[in-house]
């Protein structure tokens, strides 16, 4: 049971070597001929258990196939906006059917849809490290109104490089990118606020605050950690709002509270050992670490008032216009940090055991679950009793000015021995919750405030978070929950040494929870949101209009197609329209040029983009769709006369779709010209 | 009753002017990939469709069989049609200050005359898109005409088209009917 196939069958041939090998006495041949037997009836037993638990783990009840079947030309019900973990991306599956609708790049360069390799583009992967292309995207979130997912916004954390991107689901394109200073590892984000006042951002690993160059060992003197908001304008548009000073722990999740608890957002941490090395050791050593509870509204009030220091902060704002089609970076200088001693109210520490993972809210805004990841039981705080609490002065201690409010005074209830490993709770509209459980690999479903176990299922294998659409908002939609595991091993076909992680739908709309389909995801697919489609679909985009185009570069029509040389720079305004490219032609380019295809796409249809790729670009492609401008830059290196074409099969003519450029040497005087063939009539 | 003539003669002013708000016509193309067709509208001075991209879409279809590229501007009847309009309108308010059966009769008569021309001059250009074809199409059919119908559904390579009146047309056609009955009903009081 705890040998894999292949040390089974490394045993095997150990075995028949010794047995083969003249140098055994006749009683040690026995014995090994008896072990050997031995061994292979305890393979053939495993051999049976294993294929018979993958069987169980597959029976499913018949009409699960049909409880997942959407029919051809049908759409699904919900939308289930996956993070791409490593990937950097976010997926977006229907469910229940599971199939995976787009991927959406955010923050890693995608050559697919020259997202990161235009020009329009490049900027929103700027920060203050320079370009990155690439990051560790986990929680994606999205905007709220009144407690409720409102289909404008899909925020998600970049962890690495800490941002913040927002993606427009109109579009379904990242429409902004924020970095966050003072940060190191942003995990515990994005995490909206009730109405997307905020969006929320936390460093998972302490830095030196300022970040200068200190000894690691000075951990506890330089070592600090910034809890920072995020302010959402009317557009969307993302500024740091302030940021809150915290001890060096490592600030690990977050959820902001609804209803009752609106005004608060509450942060797990671990290691409040403040260790710096061996963390799996040293930073488990505490019975209790803390969720850290703020108060942002008494922060406003500080921020108002002026208690607030304003401190420098070089990071970048990354936004992209749908009328310009081009993102543009600015540099912010400073930040707003509020520190505890100075703001009595603003910051709590709950304790709560042990290494909490998620912290999740309920429904009604009373409940603040602590998944304590290596703890027995799972922690449940009250909000009333929070607040009473703190009236009373209930303090253990005080650490760097934030009042530890005493356990047994903030606890509301404990689901004891529920699993072993709790990461996540979402919850339903019925008053139930859904935790996972790494460690034993399942979801336990137990009720809320009478903390009792309801039912619980495996997952395949060692689940993650989980997501239920509307999970973590104040009205969540009870019907499906999507497991979200780390591990994938024997589930799907082998695909080699790497595995797509897998993802298990579960029907949650009656008393037991049902499994009812697995499907492999992209990257890791840490959290999950997931929304009904009709709050959706409506509002998607279908094409930009043409006559609402601002890029500096558009081409509107034909006739504004041309070739512009300045020094060694060449610009081409091109168009693109069913079946060519105007101009199609170009002569006059030159060895060393720095040229820009500003490609405009001309049509006006749904679902008709055009492809631009040229021979000896050192980029990508670029993927225009209708009304918008792209810009891919070239660096001829040769002579010769080199091909572009479409690369999105756009007509019946789309292999016809292609030109022509002439590379002469540098310094020759070809004569700069374009044209586009005039059909004959 | 007296003046119910006069009030369908009131009634036709507002029916026609509904050709300045909705399409007179509509050309609808069908098929798998279109799935919400494409549906050009015929209005008395444009060019429109469903979506603003409509036209566009039509002749980027129109080009690969060589059909020629609908330019509104070059079709003078969209200039025409206007004042034709505004013409009858301000005739049906006077026919209806002097209620007159003639008048109404005469009305009607060259109401109906000028539909009938429409059409004819509708279905001209339709045979001319249809038929005078660019001898360079890159795809050639021998033979084969795309005349779209004058009414009704046709089958045009892989696309359904269907020509029908739309809302002001079907308007437009109500008031003719209105100029009939009011004609009607002022013979009735004269006979008797």
């Amino acid at each position: 049971m705890f040998l894999s196939f292949n040390k089974k069958v490394f045993i095997f041939v150990v075995l028949i070597h010794i047995y083969n090998s003249n140098k055994m006495n006749k009683r040690l041949k026995l014995i090994i001929a008896f072990s050997f037997t031995v061994a292979v009836a305890i393979i053939a037993f495993h051999g049976c258990n294993s294929s018979a638990s993958k069987a169980a783990g597959g029976v499913l009840n018949s009409d699960a196939a049909s409880a997942v079947y959407v029919a051809p030309g049908e759409y699904d019900e919900f939308y289930g906006f996956m993070s791409g973990g490593f990937s950097g991306q976010v997926s977006v599956y229907g469910i229940p059917s599971g199939r995976l609708l787009k991927v959406i790049p955010v923050f890693s360069q995608d050559a697919e849809k020259g997202y990161g390799y235009n020009e329009e583009t490049k900027p929103m992967l700027n920060t203050s490290f320079g370009f990155v292309p690439w990051d560790d995207a986990h929680h994606p979130e999205l905007s709220q109104t009144s407690g409720e997912t409102d289909g404008r916004w899909l925020f998600i954390n970049g962890n690495n490089t800490p941002r913040i991107a927002r993606i427009d689901l109109s579009t379904f394109e990242t429409a902004e990118i924020i970095e966050i200073p003072n940060s190191g590892g942003n995990h515990s984000s994005p995490f909206t606020t009730e109405n997307t006042e905020y969006v929320v951002a936390g460093t998972r690993f302490g830095v030196p605050y300022p970040q200068k160059d200190v000894a690691i060992s000075s951990y506890e003197e330089n070592f600090k950690g910034m809890l920072t908001y995020v302010s959402v304008g009317e557009e969307g548009e993302m500024e740091v709002a302030f940021q809150v000073l915290l001890p060096a722990f490592d600030y690990d999740l977050a959820h902001s509270g609804k209803g009752k608890s609106h005004g608060w957002t509450f942060f797990t941490s671990y290691n409040t050992e403040q260790k710096h090395d061996l963390l799996e050791v040293n930073a488990s050593q505490n019975d209790k670490d803390f969720i850290a509870a703020i108060n942002w509204k008494k922060a406003e009030e500080y921020l108002a008032e002026g208690t607030f220091h304003e401190v420098p902060a070089e990071y970048y704002v990354n936004r992209y216009s749908d009328r310009t089609h081009m993102a543009t970076s600015e540099k912010r200088e400073n930040v707003k940090v509020l520190i505890p001693e100075e703001c009595p109210g603003l910051v709590y520490f709950l304790p709560t055991p042990k290494s909490p993972h998620g912290v999740d809210v309920d429904p009604t805004g009373e409940y603040i679950i602590g998944n304590g990841k290596l703890s027995a039981d799972l922690t449940v705080h009250s909000f009333t009793n929070m607040l009473q609490a703190i009236e009373d002065e209930a303090f253990e201690t005080t650490i760097e000015g934030v009042p530890v409010l005493q356990y047994d005074k903030v606890l509301g209830g404990v689901v004891t021995k529920p699993g072993l490993g709790p990461l996540h709770t979402e919850f339903d509209n019925e008053g139930n919750a859904y935790t996972t459980f790494f460690i034993s690999s399942e979801v336990v479903k137990w009720k809320v405030g009478t903390w009792e176990v309801l039912d619980r299922v495996p997952t395949y294998y060692s689940v993650g978070h989980l997501m239920i659409p509307g999970g973590d908002s104040r009205k969540p939609d009870g019907k499906y929950m999507v497991a979200l595991n780390k591990i994938t091993k024997d589930r799907y076909l082998p695909t080699g040494p790497e595995m797509n992680h897998s993802a298990q739908l579960y029907d949650i709309s009656g008393d037991k929870m049902k499994l009812i389909l697995d499907f492999p995801t992209i990257g890791e697919p840490h959290y999950a949101q997931g929304i009904a489609a009709e709050k959706i679909v409506s509002k998607s985009k279908r094409i930009f209009p043409l006559e609402e185009n601002e890029h500096p570069y558009r081409a509107l029509g034909e006739k504004d197609t041309r070739v512009e040389r300045s020094g060694n720079t060449v610009h081409v305004y091109m168009t693109t329209i069913r079946s060519h490219f105007a101009p199609d032609n170009i002569e006059g380019i030159r060895v060393g040029d720095d040229v820009y295809f500003h490609v405009t796409n001309l049509e006006q249809d749904f679902d008709v983009p055009h492809g631009f790729a040229v021979q000896g670009a050192l980029n990508a492609e670029l993927l225009i769709m209708p009304g918008q401008t792209e810009t891919l830059y070239w660096k001829p290196q040769r002579e010769g006369v080199f091909p572009f074409y479409c690369t999105d099969f756009c007509s019946a003519l789309h292999q016809e779709m292609q030109g022509y450029i002439r590379v002469s040497p540098a310094g020759s005087n070809t004569e700069l010209s374009w044209s586009t063939g005039e059909p004959e009539s | 009753m007296k003046s119910l003539p006069r009030i369908l003669m009131f009634l036709a002013v507002i029916l026609l002017a509904s050709l300045f708000i909705w399409p007179m016509w509509s050309i609808t193309l069908l098929a798998p990939q279109y799935p919400d067709g494409v549906q050009m509208h015929i209005y008395i001075d444009k060019i429109g469709g469903s979506s603003p991209g409509t036209l566009q879409n039509v002749n980027i279809l129109n080009h690969y069989i060589g059909m020629k590229k609908i330019e509104p501007d070059s079709i003078p009847e969209l200039k025409y049609m206007t004042p034709i309009v505004i013409f009858f309108m301000v005739t049906s308010l006077i026919a209806a200050l002097m209620d007159r059966k003639m008048i109404y009769g005469i009305w009607a008569g060259l109401l109906l005359l000028v539909f009938c021309v429409g059409l004819y001059d509708f279905y001209l250009w339709e045979y001319d898109y249809g038929h005078n074809l660019d001898p360079n199409a890159p795809m050639k059919f021998d033979g084969a005409s795309f005349q779209p119908p004058l009414l009704g559904r046709k089958e045009i390579l892989n696309f359904t088209a269907i020509s029908v009146p739309h809302i002001g047309g079907i308007l437009a056609g109500l008031s003719l009917l209105l100029a009939i009955i009011a004609f009607w009903l002022k013979s009735k009081v004269t006979a008797k």
